[in-house]
């Protein structure tokens, strides 16, 4: 086994030089990073800069036109369709639309890929429960998707990408277009998952105040509620931020290296 | 013009390629668990029993005017008594399975391409792949076979009504004798022509769904692109479907002998 791919089993998630154009457009243009396993990636940038490309790379969506992604220990640039899918299996994702099925209840949306693996109905049920408990659904099992608020919609698509207790979650923005208040819940909600399961996760968000609060709040179980890190813990909350620039890593760092940052588009980035 | 000449060759190569993956992969799925029986029963009721009425009024009336057009020229000739037999002929080995299957493709080719149309603009195709499930195992390959396999019912029974249309306008307004008609609207008929009947509406379910999900599943654009992508599914189906059928026809007589 080479040198690299040993790498690739320690990690989460690894992008070597990873390229991608659509048409004229250069979407990524040799990007690496590497997400360690139980840590968060939050991705930044502006509209367009290949975020949502990033996360639909990782399971293989899309392929690159050149460079290697490597997940879970496997190489997924390397990998047929028909391969990909076992792995994709490994992994959850909460689409920025939801994009539940609209024809399914909502019991049989987040039971979905359990029914594909022919688990026992009576253990689907309760695992679709659990999951449903989690984002405090459980009441909307028979509701429609097109009944559901937007915010509730979210909910039930990060019940559905949790109910196979996935390895790696990819959250595309799952905060947008929501109010203050219930982006807080969805972002407990990312919070508790990274804390109570240490599931390694890529977040792409537009929301800086919700990055921010992801790397200065731990979930604290006995409360069962999001509690601010005091001041003086020594706490590593394993979230760092990855800022897109032009298809390329413009910075790679915790939350306190990216505050102080000196970089001019960074700095005026924060400020928006 | 040139360069613009170029794209549009390139993507109609591609749109082929596309689709004969798509029609390939659809097919193969059969060989391969898992396999979906309940989304296959689904589909025939949604395809075959939701066929039903649409299927028996073409037939019908489609048989009545083949009497009564074919009346008309076969009085010149003192031939009327042969009414049974022209009626038989034209439904079994064209008429029955090309209105069936243009009636079916108007109906669920446009229905695929919208349903599956909207789940690709809304990214619930790509939800599902990432759920770890093929699309086209899962929404293609049910809605492929129960088109074919419920084609081919619906076509017999388009045939029959056909008849019986057709037996109708000979009763009532030419004043055959209806034993003449039924008996030699069934004498006429070989293996050769029910082979023919039948082989087709197999064929043509195969063009109806795999157009269909093509369209679909290539949709872009919002609700405007699944509005495009429907009305195309209708008219590619449709036409695809005569123009198979005239090589099939000449294909099949050839092999099985004239007439």
């Amino acid at each position: 086994m080479s040198a690299t791919s040993q790498n690739g089993m320690a990690k989460a998630v690894v992008f070597e030089d990873v390229s991608l154009r659509f048409d004229e457009q250069v979407v990524l243009d040799g990007l690496s990073f590497e997400l360690e396993h139980g840590a968060t990636k939050v991705l930044l940038g502006v509209a367009g800069s290949g975020k949502t490309t990033i996360l639909k790379l990782t399971l293989g969506l899309l392929r690159p036109d050149s460079g290697r992604i490597i997940v879970l220990g496997e190489e997924v640039t390397a990998m047929r369709e028909a391969q990909l899918f076992e792995l994709r299996r490994r992994i959850g994702m909460v689409f920025q639309e939801s994009a539940l099925f609209d024809s399914l209840p909502v019991e049989d949306n987040v039971a979905f890929r359990l029914n594909e693996e022919k688990v026992p109905q009576a253990e689907i049920r309760q695992r679709v429960l659990e999951a449903l408990r989690f984002v405090e659904m459980e009441h909307s099992l028979k509701l429609f998707p097109a009944e559901l608020s937007g915010g509730m919609r979210r909910r039930v698509a990060i019940a559905r990408a949790i109910v196979s207790n996935p390895e790696v979650l990819l959250y595309d923005s799952p905060t947008a277009g929501l109010d203050p208040v219930t982006s807080t819940t969805i972002v407990e909600l990312l919070v508790k998952q990274r804390d109570v399961y240490k599931t390694s996760a890529l977040l792409v968000t537009h929301r800086l105040q919700d990055a921010f609060t992801m790397a200065t709040n731990y979930f604290d179980k006995e409360k069962n509620k999001m509690v601010e890190v005091p001041r003086g813990w020594d706490w590593d909350s394993k979230t760092s931020f990855l800022v897109l620039k032009d298809g390329k890593s413009l910075f790679e760092g915790d939350a306190a290296e990216i505050a102080n940052s000196r970089s001019e588009y960074i700095r005026e980035y924060l400020a928006l | 013009m040139a360069f613009s000449l170029t794209e549009y060759a390139k993507d109609s190569v591609l749109a082929v390629q596309e689709y004969s993956i798509l029609s390939w992969r659809s097919l193969a799925n059969l060989a391969s668990h898992p396999r979906y029986p309940a989304d296959i029963l689904q589909q025939m009721d949604i395809i075959g029993v939701g066929s039903l009425p649409i299927v028996i009024l073409t037939g019908f009336f489609t048989g009545a005017v083949l009497a009564l057009q074919s009346a008309n020229s076969l009085a010149r000739f003192g031939a009327l008594s042969f009414t049974g037999q022209l009626v038989s002929m034209s439904m079994v080995r064209e008429l029955g399975p090309v209105l069936t299957s243009l009636m079916v493709a108007g109906r669920n080719s446009s229905g695929m391409a919208s349903e599956l149309g909207s789940m690709q603009v809304t990214e619930q195709i790509d939800a599902m792949r990432a759920l770890g499930t093929d699309p086209i195992r899962k929404l293609v390959t049910p809605r492929l076979t129960a088109t074919m396999f419920m084609l081919f019912f619906l076509t017999i029974l388009s045939d029959l009504v056909g008849l019986a249309g057709g037996s109708m306008i000979a009763s009532l307004l030419l004043r055959l004798d209806l034993n003449e008609y039924w008996t030699s609207a069934w004498q006429t008929l070989r293996y050769a022509d029910v082979f023919m009947g039948l082989i087709k509406p197999v064929l043509f379910g195969f063009i109806i769904a795999t157009v269909g999900c093509y369209y679909g599943l290539s949709a872009k654009g919002g609700t405007q692109g699944v509005g495009r992508a429907t009305t195309q599914a209708v008219v590619a189906a449709s036409v695809f479907i005569l123009a198979v059928d005239l090589v099939v026809t000449r294909l099949l007589m050839v092999l099985l002998g004239p007439l």
